[in-house]
């Protein structure tokens, strides 16, 4: 009682003012930036070879807009071949059959070895192969001739590959097949966060394999697979710009780079280009950004930092190997 | 109380009241040999009490009971029914996938580390599993987990993540769960060891509910005192054999073996 009515009657003592720590690095710094700042400004405004005008003129054109639909299209499309072949890909990696495994492994080997460019050009000559691409009976051929009938075909339908392997689908094909590879890695991982116990519970309880995988397994790998799903799709819109030299005419690089080459004015373009990436990217940024938030919800900020953590290692890895993509 | 939805007592066993029945069962882990033959019979509507010094292969017994381990050698019945494999020719044949899950639907587990599933509410958690199984309509399982989760005391947290609550409020969830299945043999491994003291009451309530309407109940627990008041049997194994059984007040109050001596003298 008495100590209390001490604690009122002391008095409050006075708010510190104290001098602040000064930072004259910081100001160093500050002019170092600043005339590096202005010199790159004076760099861009009085070089003529820049050529804003013309720049700004053309980049709006129709073709570059097709190509800018065809980017975009072409980076949906091969993150949906990526994405579900890829769970595929992780699934059989850890299944319990060893052969499913070992083509698992098979698949993730050869498409991670090869570049993309590589693998790009690859796809678009495919049909070097084949003239037809057809859907059947395997070695109809074959049985026929054991039979003793010439020509046998049993073919359900085709088409041809010279008019299909080109262009579009070769390189869809070829980034969807190679991301399948990467996102393979990361589902894997994902999967493999989950907390063994929950399969286990899930066990006892008498599901099944594929009902533990989509009802408990799966939803909960989607905090760690998110993430670098993101960044994956960021890199892709980038790599894009690869299908260029399969060739894919609709597509944004090849576009700009087809004004470039068309009116000698190829450095403007190659700006143009940057300035095009740089926008998309930070539209799938700023997604990524509401889609993380949203799927680490009530799990905490460590949770979270350790899952943009992991993200960021992911993206390090992708981007390593990006050179050799 | 909702009523038992469990065959409570002898009824619906395979004629000799027996629950299960392990005998001479073996497990090794690559070299290592953990079980080194378990028998052990636990009647109907029994609670069997397991104790035993860490390491002594409590877990990995219990694991064998609904085949989360496949055991090397030995039978494991429950309610006369083989575990894992079919006798047909004197030859065993390992079962398939989905016999095996129709197998652990008629035994509930409850983990020591609860395990429930994070991205669920405790509702959900409680009416996933018999949904899944294609057993009962959504909302026939809603209602049924709800009245199970008020039957462990939880009526009024349905919707709360298994974040959102406190170690015992999990564990009893867990128990809702496994029960929802309908399952004829309960199995607890520790169940309340995670639990801060003040929580473990609360668990070992529910579990002495079950108990006391038939439901045969094999429980891993250092708890003394529950295995005196509510076990009907007393199972002491070290170093994967079984060294002591019987009535628990017997085994407590005069253990015969060295080794139970020792172990009963730390956890008293
Ligand atoms: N999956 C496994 N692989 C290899 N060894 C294992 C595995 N599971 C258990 N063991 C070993 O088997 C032995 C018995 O383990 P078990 O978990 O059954 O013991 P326990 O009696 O439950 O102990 P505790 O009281 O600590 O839970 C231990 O030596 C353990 O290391
Ligand atoms: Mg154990």
């Amino acid at each position: 009682m008495s100590s209390e009515t001490d604690t009122t009657e002391r008095a409050r003592p006075e708010p510190i003012q104290a001098v602040p720590v000064r930072h004259p690095g910081r100001w160093v710094a500050v002019a170092v930036i600043g005339v590096l700042v202005a010199m790159f400004v004076h760099l861009l405004v009085t070089n003529k070879a820049f050529n804003w005008a013309f720049m700004v003129d053309e980049m709006f054109r129709p073709p570059i807009m097709e190509g800018l639909r065809g980017t975009l299209a072409l980076t949906v499309l091969a993150m949906v071949i990526g994405v579900s072949l890829g769970v595929v890909v992780a699934i059989m990696r850890l299944s319990e059959n060893p052969i499913l495994r070992g083509v698992s492994w098979a698949y993730t080997w050869f498409f991670r070895a090869v570049p993309r460019l590589v693998l790009a050009i690859l796809f678009g000559n495919l049909g070097i192969l084949w003239a037809r691409i057809e859907f059947g009976l395997p070695f109809d051929r074959q049985i026929g001739a054991l039979f003793g009938v010439n020509d046998f075909e049993a073919r359900l339908f085709g088409f041809s590959a010279l008019e299909i392997l080109t262009g579009f689908v070769a390189g869809m094909l070829a980034l969807g097949l190679s991301e399948a590879a990467y996102m393979a890695e990361i589902v894997r991982a994902g999967i493999q966060s989950v907390d063994e116990g929950q399969t286990e519970a899930a066990q006892a309880l008498g599901l099944s394999r594929t009902q533990i995988l989509r009802r408990i397994v799966l939803p909960q790998a989607m905090r760690v697979i998110i993430p670098p799903t993101g960044n994956e799709t960021i890199a892709m819109l980038k790599d894009t710009s690869l299908v260029a030299f399969v060739p894919v005419s609709t597509e944004l690089f090849f576009q700009l780079k087809a004004v470039g080459n068309r009116t000698f004015q190829v450095f403007p373009m190659y700006v143009a280009a940057c300035l095009w990436y740089l926008l998309l990217t930070s539209v799938l940024l700023v997604g990524q950004y509401y889609l993380e938030r949203h799927f680490s919800k009530g799990f905490g900020k460590s949770a979270q930092a350790k899952i943009r953590l992991r993200g960021i290692t992911a993206e390090a890895g992708g981007s390593a190997s990006e050179a050799g993509r | 109380m909702t009523q038992v939805t469990t065959p409570a007592g002898a009824a619906g066993t395979a004629g000799d009241g027996v629950m299960v029945r392990a005998e001479q069962v073996h497990k090794s882990f690559g070299s290592v040999e953990v079980l080194k033959g378990i028998d052990l019979e636990v009647r109907s509507g029994e609670v069997c009490c397991l104790l035993g010094p860490s390491g002594s292969g409590k877990s990995t017994f219990l694991r064998c009971i609904n085949h989360l381990e496949k055991i090397n050698a030995g039978r494991i019945r429950v309610d006369g029914e083989l575990i894992g494999y079919r006798e047909r020719g004197g030859k065993l044949h390992e079962m398939r996938e989905k016999e095996i899950a129709t197998q652990r639907r008629a035994i509930g587990m409850v983990f020591q580390r609860f395990n429930l599933f994070p991205h669920m509410t405790a509702l959900q958690n409680v009416a996933e599993a018999p949904v899944l199984s294609g057993r009962e309509r959504k909302a026939a399982a809603r209602d049924r987990a709800a009245a199970l989760l008020q039957r462990v005391g939880l009526g009024d947290k349905l919707g709360n993540y298994p974040g959102q609550l406190s170690g015992g409020q999990q564990q009893r969830v867990a128990i809702a769960r496994a029960l929802a299945m309908q399952p004829k043999l309960m199995l607890f491994d520790e169940p309340t060891s995670a639990l801060d003291p003040e929580l473990v009451g609360e668990v070992l309530d529910v579990m002495k509910d079950l108990a006391r309407d038939g439901m045969t109940m094999i429980v891993v627990t250092h708890e003394i005192g529950f295995a005196r008041e509510v076990g009907d049997s007393l199972i002491f194994m070290d170093d994967g054999v079984v060294v002591e059984s019987g009535a628990p007040r017997e085994v407590i109050a005069n253990p015969r073996h060295d080794r139970t001596k020792a172990f009963l003298a730390k956890v008293l």
